[in-house]
C-alpha cells in the first residue's frame, strides 16, 4: 500500500467517472441526449400524488448544521405522504458535484437534489438536470414571489432548471464583547466605509486586529465579489464574453481588501476559517462570512454576537450570495410517477421554507420572508435586508471554472505576493481563455 | 557407446513426446488469470486514456470532438489556458520531490540502523516509527492542518511564533515535506530493516578483523549490501513523491496562490472539477513519460555502479 495517493489512486478518484464512461459508451445515448420539454409555456405539474408507492433518492451537500433541519422536514413530509418515501444522502459539496454527474451518467443517479445557483447552468448544459417550468407553473411561482436576482438565477437558455429554496448571502458577523472593550457600541455595527475604518482604528488602539482578511475562497473571494459590485464593477460583461473584474472597480475592491492586511487591521497569512475561529475566541471583531455562520455561532452559548448587512464600502449597496436550488435529475429511463412525486416534494418543501430558514438561511419566497415568524429570527432577518441587492455569477455553463481564477487572484493579493492590479489582470487573462474554451465546449 | 545411445534415444522417444506437448502451453494457462486482470484493469484503461487524451472529452456531453494532439500541444503553448497552470504544478511537484526524497532516503536509513541493534524496547520503537504510516492521508492532512494553522495552531502556540506554516513560502513546503517524512519514514525504515537483516554477519566480522571502523563498515559492507533494496526504495519514493496530492490538497489547499498545487492535484481539478478530461488525460501521460524517464535514469545510475 502506497503512503500517498498515487496516480493510480488519483485515477481511482475518477473510477466512478470511468465506469460511467464505459457504461455510457456501451449503452444507448440516453443520459446524453439533449434535454427536451420545459420552457415558459409548460403545462402546470400536479400538486398531489395519487399513484403507486415510490421511493425518491434525495442527494445534497448539507453537511453542516443545516442538514438536521432538512432531515426533520423530510421526516415530516414522509409522515404526511404515505405513498412517497424520500431518503436523504449527504455529501461534501465538492464531492457532490463530482459524484452526481457520474451517477446520472451511469444510470444510478438520485431523483432529487440541491444545486448551488452557480452550478445550475453547467449541469443543465451537460444534461444532468431537467427543466422545471411545469413545477414553477403549478406552484404559481412568478418573479413577484422572489427578489429578481433569485428568480432569474435558475434559468438557462430560457428554461428554468432550479426552484429556489433559499438565499444565503454574506453578512457582517460581529463580536459584541470585543467591540464593547474597544469602546464601540455593540448594538451599532458599522454600516459605511467611514464607520468601518473608524471602528477598526479604535479596535487597533485597543490591541485588536478587528477585521481578519482571509485569502481563501471562503469567504475572501466572496468578500471581494461584494466589494467589486459595491464599487460599480462586475465579474464579466453581458453574456460573459470577457472578464471585467480586473477593471478599476475590481482594483479598488481588492486594494481595499488587501489594505486590511497592510494597515494592520488583519493579521497576515490568515488560514482557512481562522477568521471565524478568532471571532469566537475574542481575537477578531468584524467578520464578513456566509449566513451559514449562524449555526456555528449559535452553538456557543457564551458568545455575544450579532449579525448585520455587510457595510457599504463602495458607491452602492451590493453583496455576494448563493442560493440552494431544487433540481430533478435526468434518469436513464424516465419514471413519470417518480417525476410527479418529486415535484410534489419540492412544492411542499418550498412552502415550508420558514422551517428551513431556522436552519440558518434566508427563504427565497417573499411571503415567507415578510412573515412575522421569520422576522422573529433576528440574525436571518438582519441578513435578509440585503435580498434586493444580492448578486450571483451569470447563468453560463462552466462559469465556475473562470471564477476559480478570481479565487487565485484574491489569494495572491491578500497574502501580499502580488499587487492587486497585477493579480487581477493575470486572472482576467486566464479567465478569458477559459471562457473561450467553454464557449466551444458548451456551444454558448 | 552405440548401444548406450540407442537405449537413451528409445527412452526419450517413449517418455518425452507427451510431456513436451503439455509443457508448451501450461505456463500460459497459469498466467491467464493474471493477464486478464492486468489487461482489464491496467492495459485497457491506459489505452482508453490515450484515446480520451485525443479528444475534447466531457463524458456527459454528446459531442466529444476529436482534436488529435491539441491537448498535448496546449501544454507546450504559452498562450493556451492550461500552459501556465500545468507547468506551475509540475514545478510544485518537482520542488516537493527534490525536497522530500533525500530526507526519505536518509532519515529512514538512520532509524533502521538504530533499530537494527539489540536493545530493550526495540519492538516498541519499531512500532512507534511505523505507526503514522498506518493512518490514511485524510487523517494526516486534517490533523496537521490544525496543528500547523498559522493563527491558531498548536505548533505556533508551543513555539511562541507566528510562522505561516500553511500560507507562505518556504514554510508551506517545509510543512508538507515535514509531514510527509513523519508520516511515511516508517515504511522505508521497515524496507531497510529487511535489507539489513539480509546482509551476512560474516562480512561485518571480516571487516572488523581487517581493522575497519564503523564508518568503513557502513561504507563498504552496509551500503553495498543494501544496494538492491536501495534501488527499490529510491524509485518507490521518487514515484510516490511525484504523485503527492492529499497533503497539499488538505493542508495548504495549493496555497499560497497555486504554489503548492502539485501536478496530480491540478490534473484532478481539470478532469473531475472542470470536466476537461481530455486535457487532464494528456497531462497524466506527460507526467507518466517524465516519471518513466526519471526511473530509467535511476536504473542506469544503479547499474553503472555495478
Amino acid at each position: 500500500m502506497n503512503p500517498y495517493l498515487t496516480r493510480r489512486g488519483a485515477l481511482g478518484l475518477g473510477a466512478g467517472a470511468g465506469t460511467a464512461i464505459l457504461l455510457s459508451a456501451c449503452g444507448d445515448s440516453g443520459p446524453n441526449e439533449k434535454v427536451t420539454g420545459g420552457g415558459p409555456n409548460a403545462a402546470p405539474a400536479a400538486t398531489a400524488y395519487t399513484g403507486p408507492n415510490v421511493s425518491l433518492a434525495f442527494w445534497n451537500g448539507f453537511t453542516g448544521g443545516d442538514g438536521a433541519f432538512m432531515k426533520t422536514l423530510i421526516d415530516q413530509f414522509n409522515t404526511e405522504h404515505q405513498n412517497i418515501k424520500v431518503s436523504m444522502n449527504v455529501y461534501q459539496w465538492a464531492d457532490y458535484y463530482q459524484k452526481v454527474p457520474a451517477a446520472v451518467s451511469s444510470g444510478n443517479g438520485p431523483d432529487l437534489g440541491i444545486m448551488h445557483v452557480d452550478s445550475v447552468a453547467t449541469n443543465a448544459a451537460r444534461g444532468v438536470i431537467l427543466p422545471l417550468d411545469d413545477l414553477a407553473a403549478s406552484l404559481s411561482l412568478t418573479e413577484d414571489d422572489f427578489s429578481p436576482p433569485v428568480w432569474q438565477a435558475g434559468v438557462y437558455n430560457q428554461k428554468r432548471y432550479g426552484i429556489p429554496l433559499d438565499v444565503h448571502p454574506l453578512g457582517l458577523f460581529y463580536n459584541k464583547t470585543v467591540m464593547e472593550k474597544a469602546g464601540l457600541d455593540p448594538e451599532k455595527p458599522p454600516a459605511t466605509a467611514d464607520e468601518y475604518l473608524t471602528a477598526l482604528d479604535k479596535l487597533k488602539s485597543a490591541g485588536v486586529q478587528g477585521s481578519w482578511a482571509t485569502p481563501f475562497q471562503f469567504t475572501g473571494s466572496m468578500w471581494f465579489h461584494s466589494l467589486l459590485w459595491q464599487f460599480g464593477g462586475d465579474l464579466f460583461d453581458a453574456g460573459a464574453q470577457k472578464a471585467t473584474f480586473a477593471q478599476d472597480p475590481g482594483v479598488q475592491a481588492l486594494t481595499w481588501y488587501t489594505d486590511l492586511v497592510r494597515k494592520g487591521y488583519s493579521p497576515r497569512n490568515v488560514a482557512q476559517d481562522a477568521d471565524l475561529v478568532a471571532l469566537r475566541n475574542g481575537k477578531n471583531a468584524l467578520n464578513w462570512n456566509g449566513i451559514w455562520t449562524i449555526n456555528t455561532l449559535s452553538e456557543d452559548k457564551n458568545l455575544q454576537w450579532g449579525a448585520a448587512p455587510v457595510p457599504q464600502i463602495g458607491t452602492q449597496k451590493a453583496v455576494w450570495a448563493g442560493s440552494h436550488q431544487f433540481v430533478q435529475f435526468k434518469q436513464r429511463s424516465q419514471d413519470d410517477n417518480k417525476l410527479t412525486a418529486g415535484k410534489v416534494f419540492i412544492n411542499w418543501i418550498s412552502q415550508k421554507s420558514l422551517e428551513w430558514a431556522k436552519g440558518g438561511q434566508v427563504p427565497a419566497r417573499k411571503d415567507v420572508r415578510e412573515s412575522a415568524e421569520f422576522k422573529a429570527l433576528p440574525a436571518q432577518a438582519a441578513l435578509a435586508q440585503q435580498i434586493d441587492y444580492v448578486h450571483y455569477p451569470p447563468s453560463v455553463p462552466g462559469i465556475g471554472d473562470a471564477l476559480n481564477t478570481v479565487v487565485t487572484a484574491v489569494n495572491e493579493s491578500v497574502l501580499l505576493r502580488k499587487e492587486p492590479a497585477k493579480a487581477l489582470s493575470d486572472a482576467a487573462a486566464k479567465a478569458d481563455q477559459i471562457l473561450e474554451q467553454n464557449r466551444k465546449k458548451y456551444g454558448g | 557407446m552405440t548401444i548406450l545411445q540407442e537405449r537413451t534415444q528409445a527412452a526419450d522417444e517413449t517418455a518425452n513426446p507427451p510431456m513436451r506437448r503439455n509443457a508448451s502451453i501450461t505456463p500460459y494457462l497459469f498466467l491467464v488469470p493474471y493477464f486478464v486482470l492486468f489487461a482489464g484493469f491496467m492495459l485497457l484503461p491506459a489505452i482508453y486514456g490515450l484515446w480520451i487524451s485525443l479528444h475534447d472529452w466531457d463524458y456527459l456531453l454528446p459531442g466529444k470532438p476529436f482534436v488529435g494532439l491539441d491537448n498535448y500541444q496546449a501544454l507546450f503553448d504559452p498562450a493556451s489556458a492550461v500552459f501556465d497552470f500545468f507547468w506551475q504544478s509540475m514545478q510544485a511537484t518537482g520542488i516537493f520531490t527534490v525536497a522530500s526524497v533525500p530526507l526519505l532516503l536518509v532519515v529512514p536509513l538512520a532509524v533502521a540502523l538504530l533499530i537494527n541493534r539489540k536493545f530493550p524496547g526495540r519492538t516498541f520503537f519499531r512500532a512507534v516509527y511505523f505507526a503514522p504510516y498506518v493512518l490514511g492521508v485524510a487523517v494526516i492532512g486534517v490533523l496537521w492542518r490544525f496543528l500547523l494553522d498559522p493563527n491558531l495552531g498548536a505548533v505556533n502556540a508551543v513555539l511562541g511564533t507566528t510562522t505561516p506554516w500553511t500560507t507562505d513560502l518556504p514554510w508551506a513546503w517545509i510543512s508538507l515535506v515535514g509531514v510527509t517524512v513523519w508520516w511515511t519514514l516508517g515504511f522505508n525504515a521497515v524496507i531497510y530493516l529487511a535489507g539489513l537483516q539480509d546482509i551476512p554477519r560474516e562480512l561485518y566480522e571480516a571487516a572488523r578483523i581487517d581493522g575497519g571502523g564503523k564508518w568503513a563498515e557502513f561504507r563498504h559492507v552496509t551500503l553495498p549490501g543494501l544496494r538492491p533494496v536501495l534501488l527499490f526504495v529510491v524509485i518507490n519514493t521518487v514515484l510516490n513523491s511525484a504523485n503527492m496530492f492529499g497533503q497539499a490538497y488538505l493542508i495548504t489547499q495549493g496555497a499560497p496562490g497555486v504554489e503548492t498545487r502539485t501536478a496530480i492535484m491540478y490534473i484532478a481539478q481539470t478532469g473531475l472539477r472542470d470536466f476537461k478530461m481530455g486535457s487532464a488525460a494528456a497531462m497524466s501521460y506527460l507526467l507518466t513519460i517524465a516519471l518513466l524517464l526519471i526511473s530509467l535514469i535511476i536504473f542506469r545510475l544503479f547499474r553503472t555502479k555495478d
